[in-house]
C-alpha cells in the first residue's frame, strides 16, 4: 500500500473511532463481534418456503412464473428434447451457447440431431444460452449461479433467451441454505468471484415506469426442473 | 472542504425550484404516475409478507450493529478482499474517490468506463472528472442514460428519469441516436427500451474499465453486493477487464445472513418487488480457469463526512439502503419532483442527508420542506425517523440564524401572542369570523389573503364550524 493510503485509511477508520468515542475494539467485544462473523445468527425465518420437498419445488415454479419465467418440469431423459421443443415453440434457432458443465453434459444431448450447441462462455451475438444452476430459491423463484470454469457469467447475461436446467432437489427454502451450501462447496470465505442470484428475466421501469422486459440482460427466461 | 468537489448543489435555490417544478406540466403528469405507482406496489408486496415487520426491526438492528463496529468490519472486508486478488483504496474526501478513480483508469488506458448507476458517483461528481481527463463515462442504467444524454441529475435514487414522460423520451433518443442510423422517432415503450439495449451493447463491449457502486459491502466474504433489475450492473461487471466497485463507508455490513434480510426488506420497500431481477456478490477478479470477468477488481471505500455523523444525533441516517420509499411515499416529493432539492438526494433522505453533507447553510431548505406527516417514517425500511432528523436540522438552522427574517419575526410574534393567553384567544376569536367571509361553507378556502403561495396550487381545508378551538374546547368538556 502507498503512503497516501495508509494515510487515508487510518484517518478513517481513526475518524470512526473518535466519533464513537473509544479505540480499536477489543477484549469481550472483539471477541462478540468475532463470533458473530464465525456463527452468523439467521434472520426472522420466512415461514411461506418452510415446505415439504414437493410444496417447495411447487412454490418455486409457481414465483418464477409470476416473475415472467416460464417452467417445464420434466424427467432426466427428456431435458434435451424439452429444450429443442421450447425453441420450436417460440420460433427460435436450434442453436445455443451451453456452460461446459459436467452435470449438463450428463443429459442426452445427442438424441437432438436438429440442435446445435457450443460450449463456452456466452458472445455478444448469441441468441440462446444453456446453463444450470447453482440453486433455486422457492420463497421468491430466484436461480442462483456460481461463476467458474463450468459457468461463465457471460452465458446469463449476453444471450436474448437463457434456458436454465435445475435439478428438484437444487431447489432450497431461502437464501440461507444458498449460503451454507456456497460455504460446503467453495469453503468458508471463498466465495466464487460471481454469485449471480436471477428472477426472472431482465427488465426495466425506468420510462413512466412501466415494466418493460429485456433491458440489457435476457428477455426471456425458460426454466426446465428437472424430476428425480 | 470544497465545494467544487462534490455534485453542483441548487439547494439553495429551494423555493424557486419548487415554483419551477410545480408549473412544469410534463413533471406533475409524471409524479402523479409515482403516487399510486411505488407506493401501492410496495403496500402489496408488504402485505403478501407477514414477517415484513419483523424483518424490518431486524433490519433496523442489524444496521446499528454494524455501524457500532464500523471500523472492526470494515477492516474485515478489506482483509478479504485482499486475500482474494483484489484491491482496496480508502477515500476520506470526493476528490481522493475521484482521483483514486481516475488514476485506476488511467493505468488501464481507457477511454470509455461503463457506469452502472451509483448515487456515490453523482455525489462525488465522477463523470465530470473523467470527462476532464478525457475518459468518456457511459451511463448503462436506462433511466441515467436518458438523464446523461440529457445532461441532467437524477430526481429519483432508483428510478433517476422518473420526471420525464415518454415522449421526452422518444425525443431524446431521436435526437442522439440519430447520428447511429436510428432516425425513426419511436412512440412505444418496448421499441426505446430495445434501441437503448442496442446501442449500450456496444458501449459494454467496447469499455475499458466497469464501474459499480454497491448496496451492501459483505465483510465476512469481501463481497460487494449489487441490486438491479437491468443488468447493466452485471455487463458492467463482467465484461471489461477492471472492475471498479466505489461503496460509501456505511455500506459494511457483517454476514450474508445479515444480506439475506436486508435483501427482503430493500426490493420489497423499493419497487414492491419480491425480489429485483439481478442480485450479484462479487468477490475478487477473475479466477483461473473462468472464462470471463474482470482481471483487476478494485473497490474504493468513501467516507466524504460520514464518519463525522456517527455518535451524533443524526447518526440513524447512516443506516439508509437506499430504497426510496420514503421520496415515493412522500407528499413534499410527490408535489415537487427531485429536481427541486438541488442535490443528488431528494426526499426526506435528502433533506436529512444533504445538509449533513454539504452542509446547512447552503441545503436548510430542504429540512423545512416537509408536513411532518410522518408517511417516510412509517414506510422506511430500516426505521430512521426522518422526521426527527429533519427537526434537528430546524433547530440547528434557527440556533445559527440562518432561519429567514420574515419566519423569525413569525415565530417572534407568535411566541408573543401565545404566552398572553387572553389575547390569544380574541386573535384566534376575530381571525375566525374573518376566514368564515372566505368560504369555510365549502369546507375548504380557494384563496386567502397572506397566503396566497399555498393556495394558488391547493385548497386549504378549513376547520369545521363552531368557533376556535379553545371555544369549542370549553364546550364540550365534560
Amino acid at each position: 500500500m502507498s503512503e497516501t493510503s495508509t494515510t487515508a485509511r487510518a484517518q478513517i477508520l481513526n475518524g470512526i473511532r473518535r466519533s464513537l468515542r473509544r479505540g480499536e475494539i477489543t477484549g469481550e467485544q472483539r471477541q462478540a463481534v468475532e463470533a458473530r462473523l464465525a456463527r452468523p445468527p439467521l434472520g426472522p425465518a420466512v415461514a411461506r418456503a418452510r415446505l415439504a420437498q414437493p410444496e417447495k419445488v411447487a412454490l418455486f415454479c409457481q414465483w418464477a412464473e409470476t416473475n415472467n419465467a416460464t417452467v417445464a418440469r420434466v424427467a432426466a431423459p427428456d431435458v434435451a428434447a424439452e429444450v429443442v421443443s421450447f425453441l420450436a415453440r417460440n420460433n427460435l434457432p436450434a442453436r445455443a451457447a451451453m456452460a461446459p458443465s459436467p452435470l449438463l453434459a450428463g443429459y442426452d444431448w445427442d438424441s437432438q440431431k436438429m440442435l446445435s450447441l457450443r460450449q463456452g462462455r456466452g458472445e455478444a451475438n448469441d441468441q440462446v444460452s444453456v446453463t444450470g444452476a447453482f440453486a433455486g430459491i422457492a420463497e421468491t423463484g430466484t436461480l442462483v449461479m456460481a461463476s467458474g470454469p463450468d459457468h461463465p457469467v457471460t452465458l446469463n447475461l449476453l444471450p436474448d433467451t437463457h434456458i436454465v436446467v435445475i435439478r428438484e432437489s437444487d431447489i432450497v427454502s431461502g437464501y440461507e441454505e444458498v449460503w451454507t451450501r456456497l460455504r460446503e462447496r467453495y469453503g468458508k470465505n471463498r466465495m466464487p468471484r460471481t454469485v449471480n442470484t436471477i428472477t426472472g428475466p431482465s427488465r426495466t421501469g425506468d420510462i413512466e415506469q412501466a415494466m418493460e422486459l429485456g433491458a440489457h440482460g435476457p428477455r426471456r427466461m425458460h426454466i426446465v426442473v428437472v424430476r428425480e | 472542504m470544497g465545494r467544487a468537489q462534490l455534485m453542483e448543489s441548487t439547494a439553495r435555490d429551494f423555493n424557486d425550484n419548487v415554483d419551477h417544478a410545480l408549473a412544469d406540466p410534463n413533471l406533475q403528469d409524471s409524479l402523479a404516475k409515482l403516487k399510486v405507482g411505488f407506493s401501492e406496489r410496495r403496500r402489496q408486496a408488504a402485505e403478501r409478507l407477514p414477517e415484513f415487520e419483523v424483518l424490518r426491526d431486524r433490519a433496523r438492528d442489524i444496521k446499528n450493529h454494524a455501524l457500532a463496529n464500523l471500523d472492526f468490519y470494515l477492516e474485515e472486508f478489506e482483509r478479504k478482499v485482499l486475500a482474494l486478488g483484489g484491491h482496496v483504496h480508502w477515500a476520506p474526501t470526493a476528490a481522493d474517490a475521484r482521483r483514486i478513480i481516475g488514476e485506476l483508469c488511467q493505468s488501464m488506458g481507457a477511454r470509455t468506463v461503463a457506469k452502472s448507476k451509483s448515487m456515490v458517483a453523482e455525489e462525488i461528481a465522477l463523470n465530470e472528472h473523467l470527462e476532464e481527463l478525457g475518459i468518456a463515462p457511459i451511463e448503462t442504467d436506462l433511466g441515467e442514460y436518458i438523464i446523461q444524454l440529457r445532461r441532467e441529475p437524477p430526481s429519483h435514487i432508483i428510478a433517476p428519469a422518473v420526471h420525464l414522460t415518454k415522449d421526452q423520451v422518444a425525443d431524446t433518443f431521436l435526437e442522439h441516436h440519430a447520428k447511429l442510423g436510428f432516425t425513426k422517432r419511436l412512440t412505444e415503450r418496448n421499441d426505446l427500451v430495445a434501441e437503448a439495449r442496442h446501442v449500450l451493447r456496444q458501449k459494454f463491449l467496447d469499455a475499458d474499465v466497469g464501474l459499480t457502486g454497491a448496496n451492501f459491502l459483505v465483510a465476512e466474504t469481501g463481497s460487494s453486493m449489487l441490486v438491479t433489475n437491468e443488468g447493466n450492473a452485471d455487463l458492467s461487471n463482467t465484461l471489461p477487464r477492471m472492475h471498479i466497485v466505489l461503496a460509501s463507508i456505511e455500506k459494511v455490513i457483517p454476514t450474508l445472513e445479515d444480506a439475506a434480510v436486508l435483501l427482503r426488506v430493500l426490493a420489497r420497500s423499493a419497487t414492491g418487488q419480491e425480489s429485483s431481477a439481478y442480485t450479484t456478490l462479487n468477490t475478487g477478479p477473475k479466477r483461473p480457469g473462468d472464462l470471463d470477468g474482470p482481471e483487476h477488481y478494485h473497490v474504493v471505500i468513501l467516507d466524504n463526512g460520514r464518519s463525522a455523523v456517527l455518535g451524533t444525533e443524526m447518526q440513524e441516517i447512516l443506516r439508509c439502503i437506499r430504497c426510496g420509499a420514503c421520496m415515493n411515499h412522500c407528499p413534499v416529493y410527490g408535489a415537487i419532483g427531485g429536481h427541486a432539492y438541488g442535490w443528488v438526494y431528494p426526499g426526506p433522505l435528502g433533506a436529512v442527508l444533504t445538509p449533513q453533507l454539504i452542509g446547512v447553510e447552503e441545503a436548510g431548505n430542504l429540512p423545512n420542506a416537509s408536513t411532518f406527516c410522518g408517511r417516510c417514517e412509517s414506510v422506511c425500511p430500516v426505521r430512521i425517523p426522518l422526521p426527527k432528523l429533519m427537526r434537528h436540522w430546524r433547530e440547528r438552522e434557527f440556533e445559527r440564524h440562518l432561519t429567514p427574517t420574515a419566519v423569525r419575526q413569525g415565530l417572534a410574534l407568535w411566541s408573543f401572542v401565545a404566552r398572553r393567553p387572553a389575547l390569544y384567544r380574541r386573535l384566534t376569536g376575530l381571525t375566525n369570523r374573518v376566514l368564515a367571509l372566505f368560504g369555510r361553507a365549502e369546507g375548504r378556502y380557494r384563496a386567502l389573503p397572506l397566503a396566497g403561495g399555498w393556495t394558488r396550487f391547493r385548497d386549504l381545508p378549513a376547520p369545521p364550524a363552531g368557533g376556535t378551538f379553545h371555544a369549542q374546547w370549553k364546550k364540550r368538556r365534560p
